[in-house]
Protein backbone atom coordinates (compact mmCIF):
# COMPACT_ATOMS: atom_id res chain seq x y z
CA UNK A 1 0.00 0.00 0.00
CA UNK A 2 1.39 3.41 -1.17
CA UNK A 3 2.02 6.44 1.77
CA UNK A 4 2.89 10.13 1.51
CA UNK A 5 5.94 11.17 2.51
CA UNK A 6 7.57 14.67 2.27
CA UNK A 7 10.71 15.17 0.52
CA UNK A 8 12.46 18.33 0.11
CA UNK A 9 13.80 19.48 -3.25
CA UNK A 10 17.18 19.84 -1.64
CA UNK A 11 18.52 22.07 -4.49
CA UNK A 12 15.85 25.08 -3.97
CA UNK A 13 15.67 24.48 -0.26
CA UNK A 14 16.94 27.96 1.60
CA UNK A 15 17.15 26.20 5.09
CA UNK A 16 14.85 28.58 7.36
CA UNK A 17 14.05 25.90 9.32
CA UNK A 18 10.13 26.81 9.01
CA UNK A 19 9.34 23.26 8.70
CA UNK A 20 11.73 21.59 11.23
CA UNK A 21 9.01 23.82 13.78
CA UNK A 22 5.76 22.68 12.41
CA UNK A 23 6.94 19.01 12.27
CA UNK A 24 5.35 17.09 15.27
CA UNK A 25 7.35 13.88 14.62
CA UNK A 26 10.88 15.93 14.84
CA UNK A 27 11.51 14.28 11.26
CA UNK A 28 13.18 17.07 9.55
CA UNK A 29 17.19 18.50 10.27
CA UNK A 30 18.59 21.65 8.37
CA UNK A 31 22.00 19.92 7.74
CA UNK A 32 24.56 22.09 8.15
CA UNK A 33 23.07 25.02 7.22
CA UNK A 34 22.57 24.15 3.33
CA UNK A 35 18.88 22.50 3.15
CA UNK A 36 16.45 20.27 4.78
CA UNK A 37 16.34 16.82 4.67
CA UNK A 38 13.48 14.84 5.87
CA UNK A 39 13.54 11.17 7.84
CA UNK A 40 11.49 9.08 6.14
CA UNK A 41 11.27 6.66 8.87
CA UNK A 42 9.72 9.14 11.01
CA UNK A 43 8.05 11.35 8.75
CA UNK A 44 4.34 10.54 9.00
CA UNK A 45 2.80 12.45 6.19
CA UNK A 46 0.88 14.85 7.95
CA UNK A 47 2.16 17.51 5.22
CA UNK A 48 2.65 20.22 7.63
CA UNK A 49 5.67 20.91 6.69
CA UNK A 50 4.74 21.10 2.85
CA UNK A 51 2.27 23.71 3.53
CA UNK A 52 4.46 26.34 5.60
CA UNK A 53 7.47 26.03 3.40
CA UNK A 54 8.03 29.32 2.09
CA UNK A 55 9.68 28.53 -1.16
CA UNK A 56 6.73 25.47 -1.68
CA UNK A 57 9.77 23.16 -1.79
CA UNK A 58 8.39 20.21 -0.13
CA UNK A 59 6.91 17.24 -2.11
CA UNK A 60 4.37 14.71 -1.10
CA UNK A 61 5.55 11.77 -2.41
CA UNK A 62 3.82 8.17 -2.57
CA UNK A 63 6.13 5.89 -1.15
CA UNK A 64 5.84 1.91 -1.13
CA UNK A 65 4.71 0.94 2.78
CA UNK A 66 7.36 -1.99 2.72
CA UNK A 67 10.19 0.28 1.70
CA UNK A 68 10.22 2.66 4.63
CA UNK A 69 9.59 -0.04 7.45
CA UNK B 1 5.07 11.17 19.19
CA UNK B 2 3.89 14.12 19.24
CA UNK B 3 6.62 16.76 19.75
CA UNK B 4 5.86 18.64 23.20
CA UNK B 5 6.37 22.29 23.09
CA UNK B 6 8.36 23.91 25.61
CA UNK B 7 8.95 27.90 24.71
CA UNK B 8 12.24 28.62 24.53
CA UNK B 9 13.78 31.93 25.54
CA UNK B 10 14.57 32.54 21.81
CA UNK B 11 11.12 32.11 20.69
CA UNK B 12 10.37 35.95 21.88
CA UNK B 13 12.99 37.64 19.89
CA UNK B 14 9.93 39.01 17.50
CA UNK B 15 9.67 41.46 20.53
CA UNK B 16 12.97 42.25 20.26
CA UNK B 17 12.59 42.99 16.08
CA UNK B 18 9.25 45.42 17.00
CA UNK B 19 11.13 46.72 19.76
CA UNK B 20 13.94 47.76 17.20
CA UNK B 21 11.44 49.39 14.79
CA UNK B 22 9.64 51.44 17.47
CA UNK B 23 12.67 52.50 18.99
CA UNK B 24 13.83 53.44 15.43
CA UNK B 25 10.42 56.57 15.79
CA UNK B 26 11.66 57.96 18.93
CA UNK B 27 15.52 57.74 18.37
CA UNK B 28 17.01 57.52 15.11
CA UNK B 29 20.61 56.37 16.86
CA UNK B 30 18.76 52.96 18.10
CA UNK B 31 19.33 51.84 14.33
CA UNK B 32 22.83 51.31 15.16
CA UNK B 33 21.44 48.11 16.77
CA UNK B 34 20.47 46.53 14.03
CA UNK B 35 24.41 45.47 13.19
CA UNK B 36 23.41 43.01 15.61
CA UNK B 37 21.05 41.52 13.14
CA UNK B 38 24.08 42.00 10.43
CA UNK B 39 27.26 40.66 12.32
CA UNK B 40 25.83 37.80 14.56
CA UNK B 41 23.94 35.53 11.41
CA UNK B 42 27.27 35.91 9.35
CA UNK B 43 29.46 34.87 12.92
CA UNK B 44 27.40 32.08 13.41
CA UNK B 45 28.31 30.82 10.14
CA UNK B 46 31.58 31.24 9.55
CA UNK B 47 32.08 29.20 12.36
CA UNK B 48 30.16 26.59 11.43
CA UNK B 49 26.72 27.04 13.08
CA UNK B 50 24.96 26.95 9.45
CA UNK B 51 21.32 28.53 9.37
CA UNK B 52 20.91 28.58 13.46
CA UNK B 53 20.18 32.03 13.45
CA UNK B 54 17.71 31.91 11.07
CA UNK B 55 16.66 28.91 12.33
CA UNK B 56 16.42 30.02 15.65
CA UNK B 57 16.61 33.49 16.70
CA UNK B 58 15.71 35.51 13.73
CA UNK B 59 12.61 37.76 15.26
CA UNK B 60 11.33 39.13 11.79
CA UNK B 61 11.09 35.82 10.69
CA UNK B 62 9.16 34.85 13.84
CA UNK B 63 7.61 38.48 13.46
CA UNK B 64 6.29 37.33 10.15
CA UNK B 65 5.12 33.74 11.37
CA UNK B 66 2.93 35.72 13.74
CA UNK B 67 1.25 38.30 11.59
CA UNK B 68 0.90 35.32 8.96
CA UNK B 69 -0.42 32.66 10.63
CA UNK B 70 -2.00 33.31 14.33
CA UNK B 71 -3.22 36.71 12.67
CA UNK B 72 -4.28 35.08 9.38
CA UNK B 73 -2.87 37.67 7.59
CA UNK B 74 -1.44 35.22 4.82
CA UNK B 75 -2.76 34.42 1.78
CA UNK B 76 -0.62 31.16 2.31
CA UNK B 77 -0.29 30.70 -1.60
CA UNK B 78 2.81 29.46 -3.31
CA UNK B 79 5.76 31.91 -4.36
CA UNK B 80 5.94 32.06 -8.34
CA UNK B 81 9.24 30.03 -9.12
CA UNK B 82 11.08 32.66 -10.43
CA UNK B 83 11.90 33.92 -6.81
CA UNK B 84 13.43 31.12 -5.45
CA UNK B 85 15.59 30.60 -7.94
CA UNK B 86 19.37 30.98 -7.19
CA UNK B 87 19.34 34.08 -9.81
CA UNK B 88 16.35 35.51 -8.02
CA UNK B 89 17.80 35.14 -4.95
CA UNK B 90 21.77 36.20 -5.41
CA UNK B 91 20.28 38.91 -7.46
CA UNK B 92 18.55 40.35 -4.87
CA UNK B 93 21.58 40.07 -2.44
CA UNK B 94 23.48 41.86 -5.36
CA UNK B 95 20.72 44.63 -5.02
CA UNK B 96 20.41 45.08 -1.96
CA UNK B 97 24.59 44.89 -1.25
CA UNK B 98 24.83 47.67 -3.98
CA UNK B 99 22.16 49.22 -1.65
CA UNK B 100 24.36 48.75 1.38
CA UNK B 101 27.65 50.38 -0.60
CA UNK B 102 26.03 53.78 -1.55
CA UNK B 103 24.60 54.29 2.02
CA UNK B 104 27.70 53.48 3.35
CA UNK B 105 29.11 56.06 1.06
CA UNK B 106 27.08 58.40 1.98
CA UNK B 107 27.74 58.15 5.48
CA UNK B 108 31.21 58.68 4.36
CA UNK B 109 30.15 61.79 2.52
CA UNK B 110 28.84 63.24 5.58
CA UNK B 111 32.05 61.98 7.53
CA UNK B 112 34.35 64.09 5.28
CA UNK B 113 32.09 67.14 4.77
CA UNK B 114 31.36 67.21 1.23
CA UNK B 115 27.45 66.45 2.39
CA UNK B 116 25.63 67.71 5.26
CA UNK B 117 23.55 65.19 6.95
CA UNK B 118 20.10 64.12 5.68
CA UNK B 119 17.65 63.61 8.16
CA UNK B 120 15.45 61.79 6.21
CA UNK B 121 14.41 57.76 6.04
CA UNK B 122 14.02 56.31 2.39
CA UNK B 123 11.51 53.68 1.69
CA UNK B 124 12.08 51.10 -1.04
CA UNK B 125 15.25 52.85 -1.98
CA UNK B 126 12.74 55.41 -3.28
CA UNK B 127 10.54 57.84 -1.43
CA UNK B 128 12.18 59.94 0.99
CA UNK B 129 10.40 60.30 4.24
CA UNK B 130 11.02 63.48 6.69
CA UNK B 131 12.58 62.10 9.60
CA UNK B 132 13.84 65.49 11.99
CA UNK B 133 11.99 64.92 15.03
CA UNK B 134 14.90 63.57 16.91
CA UNK B 135 17.55 65.66 18.11
CA UNK B 136 20.70 64.04 16.62
CA UNK B 137 22.97 67.13 17.42
CA UNK B 138 24.68 65.04 20.35
CA UNK B 139 26.29 62.57 17.54
CA UNK B 140 28.97 63.65 14.79
CA UNK B 141 26.82 63.98 11.66
CA UNK B 142 28.00 60.90 9.85
CA UNK B 143 26.99 58.56 13.02
CA UNK B 144 23.28 59.85 12.63
CA UNK B 145 23.36 59.29 8.62
CA UNK B 146 24.56 56.13 9.34
CA UNK B 147 21.67 55.71 11.68
CA UNK B 148 19.28 56.88 8.79
CA UNK B 149 20.82 54.64 6.45
CA UNK B 150 20.36 51.63 8.23
CA UNK B 151 17.22 52.30 9.75
CA UNK B 152 15.92 52.71 5.98
CA UNK B 153 17.12 49.32 5.25
CA UNK B 154 15.41 47.68 8.26
CA UNK B 155 11.76 49.33 7.27
CA UNK B 156 12.14 48.88 4.01
CA UNK B 157 13.10 44.98 4.20
CA UNK B 158 10.38 44.87 7.13
CA UNK B 159 8.48 46.39 4.26
CA UNK B 160 8.76 43.69 1.86
CA UNK B 161 8.67 41.03 3.94
CA UNK B 162 5.25 41.98 5.39
CA UNK B 163 3.98 42.65 1.77
CA UNK B 164 5.15 39.35 0.76
CA UNK B 165 3.98 37.42 4.31
CA UNK B 166 0.66 39.01 2.70
CA UNK B 167 0.76 37.66 -0.38
CA UNK B 168 2.77 34.42 -0.15
CA UNK B 169 3.32 32.27 2.82
CA UNK B 170 4.49 33.67 6.46
CA UNK B 171 7.60 33.43 6.07
CA UNK B 172 8.29 34.29 2.31
CA UNK B 173 10.92 36.97 2.88
CA UNK B 174 13.46 33.96 4.50
CA UNK B 175 13.53 33.11 0.55
CA UNK B 176 15.48 35.67 -0.39
CA UNK B 177 16.48 37.68 2.76
CA UNK B 178 19.91 38.50 2.01
CA UNK B 179 20.98 37.49 5.41
CA UNK B 180 19.82 34.12 4.58
CA UNK B 181 21.05 33.72 1.19
CA UNK B 182 24.34 34.87 2.85
CA UNK B 183 24.47 32.37 5.61
CA UNK B 184 23.33 28.79 3.11
CA UNK B 185 26.28 30.49 0.58
CA UNK B 186 28.58 30.47 3.89
CA UNK B 187 27.36 27.26 4.98
CA UNK B 188 27.74 25.91 1.33
CA UNK B 189 31.22 26.97 0.87
CA UNK B 190 32.11 25.82 4.18
CA UNK B 191 31.04 22.36 3.70
CA UNK B 192 30.67 21.66 0.28
CA UNK B 193 33.42 18.44 0.55
CA UNK B 194 30.77 17.14 3.39
CA UNK B 195 29.00 14.04 2.39
CA UNK B 196 25.73 14.45 3.78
Amino acid sequence: MAKKKAKVIERLCVACGTCVDVCPVNAINVLKGMFARVDELKCVGCSKCAKVCPASVIDMIEVEKESVS
Amino acid sequence: MAKTKNKYWYEYLYIVSVAYLVLGVFNILFAWLGLLCFTIPLIISAVGGGKTYCNKFCGRGQFLHILGDKFNLSRNKSMPRFMVSKWFRYGFLTFFMIMFASMIFNTYLVFSGTNELREAIKLLWTWRLPWNWVNTSLVSPWIAQFAFGFYSIMLTSTILGIVTMILFRPRSWCVYCPMGTMTQGISKLKHRNDVL
